[in-house]
């Protein structure tokens, strides 16, 4: 057991690139769900969405700075009024059921549905080769970071850190719309729409803004996330993505501005352990995990059952999250 | 017991006593008023109209229309057909929120208070035209901290008003269910409303909250507010109510001072069945000896 190696690579992971853009998405989530009510399943799509914008202005369309910049603001808006005007009006389950059909249908889409768009938009390969104006920005280019054992490029290390500034600067804008009566506004649609309608506020315009604002953030995430492993694919942003996110806002705490943020740590603490730890377990002829239970080939799948066991052990143990307030959630009797 | 509108010089006490009878100086005109549910027609009102400053009384047997009248009439669900003006605006079709805004502000049967808010932060909500209700002026502290301060202190003052000050920073959802309609009520003066319509405040509280009730919705005609509001019990209908109207079966049947309604033939029937009083002893029954018989 190399025990050096398996804490820096658990401490990587769980502040490695994969964990911002999956935090960032969860917070995408909790202005969703955890401050306005609205079930978004669909937040794959927003970070697809995010992800290609930049990889397909660049490595397709060769656009410049000021282009990608108006594609990345034009295309998750659009996104976010398409699934919000049809559905929003609606009971809360439609925008569910719309909002997994459409990611699912973005992904199937980006993987070549149509063989005509897998020239712009990559197919199943996915697009690479469009992060090249990260270097001239990047002070530390030439520099290789080392978390204990753990060797880490200076061009990840600069994305990680511009990921992390993100996450600090989206949480602090939400905590400034969330104690303003604009959030007031979103937490009453939460609680009760009707009662909100009934004291003059336009409950669908406050929904389409809280899918709007909710969308871009995890447009945010699918761009860090890609831009920091060099790497926009239609296999990234299946279902799991969603769900991932999803376990993250709930280990975290729902409706809290740092749930999403400890719980993505957390998340990815945990897959990072458990891989590097079974990784050495069940190296082969050093095995000390026995063999007919896990071996060196799937082992990556026990992971992810022992993250749901503990998810499923939270859920029972501790049903507000790690930071959430008991109060808050106790009266949810729906 | 004779009720308030009995008293000499009420605007209301002259008038003639039948179904869409014309008020002095109405607050609410609805005419030619139609909602049907496939077949079933809920609501098919001619012509009504709400006086101005008065607490009106809407009472009928279940199932005769008047929450789904309540609810055309505050945007909650649109009518088929119909026209209504409120103190001045015509109006043919309008959402909820408009309607409130406009001063036209209503509560639930079933009460919503937003229970994962704090009290105080229920009351907050109430009030309309927030500056900081704007996604990008939410960011900027400055633009409505001072508009803030004034709506928590009105908040306060109406939250002593209806003595759930001690509770200001409670979560609403730990209040009893009286005290949430006393919220609920507090929360819709927030909005200054005009005229408040209320969706049967007293069910399901307990007597002795039902007077506290009671005065505050006399207090609000008091400040010069309008009330509509639905209601079972007819205790609480003659002690408050300057004028009733009675629905059945989706219709106006009846209008009048809550002191003559009573003795509408029309309203008994549609109570009361029109062969209430016929007398059951004559139906056939079978020779069971009553227990007082027994006993002796």
């Amino acid at each position: 057991m190399n025990w050096p190696l398996i804490i820096s690579n658990t401490l990587y992971t769980a502040i490695g690139f994969q964990a911002v853009g999956y935090i960032l998405a969860a917070i995408g989530i909790n202005m969703h769900f955890g401050f306005t009510g609205l079930l978004n399943f669909g937040q794959a799509a927003f970070a697809a969405v995010g992800a290609y914008a930049v990889a397909v202005s660049v490595r397709s369309w060769h656009f410049s700075w000021w282009g990608v910049m108006l594609v990345f603001l034009f295309v998750p808006l659009v996104l976010a009024l398409l699934l919000g005007i049809p559905t929003l009006r609606l009971r809360a389950d439609y925008l569910a059921i719309v909002t997994i059909a459409a990611a699912e249908i973005l992904r199937l889409v980006l993987n070549g549905a149509n063989p005509k768009l897998t020239r712009t938009l990559g197919g199943n390969d996915g697009l690479n080769g469009f992060t090249a104006w990260v270097g001239p920005l990047n002070p530390w280019r030439n520099t290789t970071f080392h978390i204990w054992r753990q060797p880490v490029q200076g061009n990840t290390m600069f994305v990680i850190m511009i990921g992390w500034l993100l996450v600090a600067f989206v949480s602090w804008a939400m905590y400034l719309l969330m104690r303003s009566p604009w959030g007031r506004v979103l937490k009453s649609i939460r609680e009760d729409e009707n009662a909100a309608r009934s004291l003059g506020k336009n409950v669908f315009v406050y929904k389409l803004q809280s899918l709007v604002v909710g969308g871009y953030i995890g447009s945010l995430g699918g761009l860090v996330y890609a831009v920091a492993g060099q790497y926009a694919g239609p296999n990234d942003y299946s279902t799991r993505f969603t769900f991932t996110c999803w376990t993250i806002l709930i280990l975290g705490g729902v409706g809290k501005i740092k749930g999403p943020i400890i719980g993505g740590i957390i998340f990815w603490f945990i897959i990072g352990f458990t891989e590097s730890f079974l990784a050495q377990a069940t190296r082969k002829g050093q095995a000390i995990l026995p063999t007919w239970l896990v071996n060196e080939n799937n082992f990556g799948l026990l992971r992810f059952m022992l993250v749901g066991l503990g998810l499923a052990l939270l859920v029972i143990f501790r049903p507000q999250g790690i930071f959430g307030d008991k109060r808050e959630q106790s009266f949810d009797v729906r | 017991m004779s009720g308030e509108a009995a008293a000499v010089g009420h605007p209301l006490a002259q008038l003639d006593e039948v179904p869409g009878v014309a008020k002095p100086d109405p607050i609410l005109t609805v005419r030619g008023m139609r909602r049907a549910f496939g077949g079933l027609v809920a609501v098919d009102v001619e012509h009504v109209e709400f006086q101005r400053g008065c607490i009106t009384a809407l009472i009928g047997p279940n199932g005769a229309g008047k929450t789904t009248f309540f609810n055309l009439l505050t945007g909650f669900d649109q009518p088929d057909h119909g026209r209504w003006n409120f103190d001045g605006d015509e109006i043919e079709k309008a959402s909820g929120h408009r309607l409130a805004r406009k001063g036209m502000v209503r509560t639930f049967q079933l009460t919503k208070s937003l229970t994962r808010l704090s009290v105080i932060e229920n009351m907050k909500l109430g009030a309309t035209n927030q500056r900081g209700e704007g996604f990008f002026a939410a960011l900027a502290r400055p633009l409505w901290a001072a508009q803030e301060r004034d709506i928590e202190q009105r908040a306060e003052s109406l939250l002593d008003r209806f003595k759930l000050g001690h509770m200001r920073n409670e979560f609403a959802g730990n209040l009893s269910g009286g005290q949430r309609k006393l919220l609920e009520m507090a929360r819709a003066l927030m909005a200054e409303p005009r005229l408040i319509m209320l969706d049967e405040p007293m069910a399901g509280v307990n007597p002795a909250l039902t007077q506290s009730l009671l005065g505050h919705v006399k207090e609000l005609r008091t400040e010069g507010r309008s009330v509509i509001f639905v209601e079972h019990d007819m205790d609480v209908v003659h002690e408050i109510s300057d004028w009733v109207v009675v629905m059945a079966e989706g219709r106006i049947i009846a209008e009048g001072t809550p002191a003559s309604i009573g003795r509408n033939q029309q309203v008994i029937d549609a109570y009361l069945g029109a062969h209430h009083d016929a007398d059951l002893s004559e139906a056939p029954r079978a020779p069971t000896p009553s227990p007082g018989e027994d006993e002796q």
